[in-house]
């Protein structure tokens, strides 16, 4: 059965457009899976809904991205006990991201995939079983979780002989803080204050997700400006986000050069935006119904100035990356992620737009006000790092002239409308192009105003594994700078 | 040897002492100049290590006493290299006791050291900058060796006080062979004291260290000794690079107070311009993948050799 049979039989769902929804059961959950792949979709999620010990409704949800849309499965789930065959067939072999969500969903929510690996992901405590790389001359080198200086936590297990990376085996969930469970304890119309916090780099991203996806179900249409303001704020995000990883690029390449000058740019733009909306990371701008901050004509000229100061700025650095034989020594061909092998491993966002990916969902999905700005897609094939810096710039160039078109062109009209709480039961999504890549939050609304599940989901997911292969055959010495390159998120993957 | 000498000699070893920790702040300051920062003091350095001799040592358990050793054998042979480098004046009693091949084999002394204490404790960080660490040290001491020879060949003497002599006294001119060796010279300097591109002194991270990773596992006085080496490497390599190449305004002969008062601030004067080059290279250069370290020694080597051979023609021609 074709990709196109099951998107007609699902069912329009709130929040994110181009979203559907359908139930269905265990042999049409795997041919469904097989029928994406085929279609050339990719898994954007996968997570379970229910208490580990609840023995009742529980269900497992996989979304899948397609040109057709967002198609969110669920399959309901009899608990069997004592059986070690699994609740669900897992689709480890079809979409190899799904691995460790099949594994984080089990320690979350307790349903267990069919998968062979079943080794726990989010939930530590006991020994860990990395895989051992046996030969002559091999040897391990474990790496963190706590490292020399004050970065995230991540253990990275190397396989290495001499310099050369064999085989590197990621361990992450040292930022396990218990998001999922924290949002069912939150009045559904507060908890974008959680979603912002979930990944603090992603702050309007999340939230902006999160209130798609509750202004949905709750019916909620919000005002022009408000879209448009929310742009803007995704816009901004993107931009200081991009400065900041192009300094720590070149700092990371021993080019502290690089680092000085960007984290200047990221800082003027950060009181610039601070100056003109009360806030530098933007953790509470987007509340559902709209933003909490409007913006005056005069400070969006100041800050559309800032911006585009910033961005020819950050032209004239691109020109020393580029012709600086060091760095660019340093940058091309480390770490390459080849297109055929982003396409096997579904990785979305950033890090696949430098590998010949063309997806990203301000494009392809989009929703106000991008239906009315034309966004151009920037694409790199290389897979490198020099590719991974590439999209950083031209991206760069593109919310430049995105803000710059937003900031002075806002529609009139109120920034918030009055939102009420959905009924229970109603399941919606957001879906929105963060820097890193899309940002799906999934929300069922329970009784009285209440949350019943809230999954965020982060493109890291699909990212992490992806560095794994990237590291291959290079040094271990380029891994700082390689894993840069990608700067997959910690903290929202280990929710 | 008269008194006098034995003054010289006491000054330079406490003045090697107390410069090493304000030439590495210097040359911190200068880089932070030059790429837009704010400087940190010129103190800092030794602030870290008053701090660090306060700090109770943390030792891991199976530390054996090789490894408690080493940062006096380390910090022992600086210091000595330090003496029989001729900074301020050329006439020192301890000269006697190492030439300039002997000098190569002090600092190599100290690394074989570093290395062992490094991979003591048997952490994959430590032992991974061990091995950096030799794969730099046995291509940059031939290369380093290569750069005397040039010197020694020049002033028909191993013994870095009379080549310094010798090669103050000449008349004021570019030597085509000192040129070339002390090209090399530089690149020697780069790699042995762990600066860009071969080393980045400033990062924090543990799997591209060289240098920094053998150091991981040290705390307290011991740490306090091995940064302190660490300067006083960088401050001996300078001075050996004065002493070969811009020997002028070292005392020669029988040093008397007046001698001192004029090659004190000399040697003052080149530092700052030392660190202030030394931080230009490496704000302009990015560092090498580690890979490539023994390209970058070769050329150092290449240039000695050049050096070498440029001698050898000029030499045969006068």
């Amino acid at each position: 059965m074709p990709m196109r049979r099951w998107w007609d039989r699902a069912q329009a769902l709130a929040g994110a457009p181009s979203l559907r929804g359908v139930g269905v059961c265990a042999e049409d959950w795997l041919q469904a899976a097989r029928d994406v792949a085929a279609a050339g979709g990719r898994l954007l999620s996968l997570w379970g809904s229910g208490e580990p010990r609840d023995t009742e409704s529980a269900a497992i949800y996989a979304a899948y991205l397609s040109d057709l849309g967002v198609l969110i499965l669920q399959l309901p789930i009899e608990r069997k006990t004592g059986d070690e065959s699994g609740d669900y067939p897992g689709l480890e072999e079809i979409f190899p991201a799904a691995s460790r969500l099949q594994r984080a969903a089990f320690d979350i929510s307790g349903v267990r995939s069919s998968d062979p690996d079943r080794r726990p992901w989010l939930r530590h405590g006991k020994d860990y079983d990395f895989v051992r790389v046996d030969g002559e001359g091999v040897h391990e080198i474990a790496v963190g979780p706590v490292h020399a200086g004050t970065i995230e936590p991540g253990h990275f297990r190397f396989s290495v002989v001499g310099e050369k990376v064999l085989r590197l085996e990621e361990r992450l969930g040292y930022t396990h803080k218990g998001v999922e469970q924290r949002f069912t304890e939150l009045p559904i119309l507060e908890a974008h204050r959680l979603a912002a916090r979930v990944c603090g780099d992603s702050a309007v991203a999340y939230s902006w997700a999160y209130c798609q996806a509750l202004e949905g179900i709750s019916g909620c249409v919000i005002p022009a400006r408000a879209a448009w303001l929310r742009a803007a704020f995704l816009e901004l995000e993107r931009v200081a986000n991009h400065l900041g990883d192009l300094g720590a690029l070149g700092n990371d390449a021993g080019f502290a050069f690089g680092l000085a000058q960007f984290s200047r740019l990221k800082e003027e733009l950060l009181r610039a935006v601070s100056a003109a909306l009360g806030q530098r990371y933007l953790l509470d701008a987007i509340v559902p119904g709209g933003t909490t901050v409007d913006l005056s004509p005069e400070a969006g000229r100041a800050l559309a100035n800032t911006v585009r100061k910033v961005c020819e700025e950050a032209t004239e650095l691109r020109a020393i990356y580029d012709e600086h034989s060091g760095v660019r020594d340093r940058f091309t061909g480390a770490g390459r992620l080849a297109p055929e092998l982003a396409i096997r491993l579904g990785v979305l966002g950033l890090v696949g737009r430098a590998s010949g990916q063309p997806l990203d969902a301000r494009v392809d999905l989009p929703c106000a006000p991008y239906t009315e700005l034309a966004v151009s897609k920037v694409v790199q094939s290389g897979g490198d790092v020099a590719a991974r810096v590439a999209v950083r710039f031209e991206e760069l160039a593109v919310s430049a002239r995105l803000l710059e078109r937003m900031l002075e062109g806002l529609p009139p009209g109120g920034h918030v409308e009055n939102i009420e709480a959905p009924t229970d039961g109603t399941f919606g999504a957001g879906l929105i192009e963060g820097w890193r890549g899309p940002v799906l939050i999934a929300l069922e609304a329970g009784p009285g105003g209440s949350i019943r599940r809230c999954h965020p989901h982060d493109s890291s997911w699909q990212g992490w594994p992806a560095i794994e292969h990237a590291i291959i055959g290079n040094i271990v010495a380029d891994f700082p700078l390689i894993n840069k390159s990608f700067n997959l998120a910690y903290s929202g993957v280990d929710l | 040897m008269r008194p006098e000498d034995w003054l010289t000699q006491f000054i330079e070893i406490v003045a090697a002492l107390a410069a090493a920790p304000i030439f590495l702040g210097w040359v911190s300051q200068c880089r932070a100049w030059l790429q837009n920062r704010r400087a940190p003091s010129l103190w800092l350095p030794y602030r870290n290590i008053r701090k660090l001799f306060h700090k109770e040592a943390v030792i891991a358990q199976n530390a054996s006493r090789l490894f408690r050793l080493a940062p006096y054998v380390v910090f022992g042979t600086m210091v000595l290299a330090a003496a029989i480098i001729p900074s301020m004046g050329t006439r020192l009693p301890l000269v006697v006791s190492a030439d300039a091949i002997a000098l190569v084999g002090l600092f190599a002394t100290a690394r074989v050291f570093m290395a062992l204490a490094a991979m003591d404790i048997g952490t994959a960080f430590g032992t991974l900058g061990a091995r950096r660490e030799m794969m730099v040290g046995f291509l940059a001491e031939p290369a380093l060796l290569m750069v005397i020879f040039v010197a020694s060949l020049l002033s028909a003497s191993t013994a870095l006080p009379a080549i310094t002599e010798h090669l103050a006294t000449q008349t004021l001119g570019l030597d085509p062979a000192l040129a070339f060796t002390a090209v090399a010279f530089t690149l020697v300097l780069l790699a042995e004291n762990a600066r860009i591109p071969v080393d980045n002194p400033s990062t924090h991270l543990e799997l591209t260290m060289i240098h920094e990773a053998m150091l991981l596992e040290y705390s307290a006085r011991h740490l306090a000794l091995m940064e302190w080496t660490t300067a006083l490497k960088l401050f001996n390599y300078a001075c050996i690079g004065f002493a070969l190449f811009i020997p002028w305004g070292v005392a020669t002969g029988h040093i008397g107070p007046l001698g001192l008062a004029v090659a004190i601030p000399t040697l003052a004067v080149k530092l700052a311009l030392a660190g202030g080059g030394l931080a230009l290279i490496e704000t302009l250069c990015a560092k090498l993948r580690v890979m490539r370290a023994p390209e970058f020694l070769a050329t150092a080597y290449l240039f000695a050799v050049l050096g070498l051979l440029v001698h050898v023609m000029l030499g045969a021609r006068g």
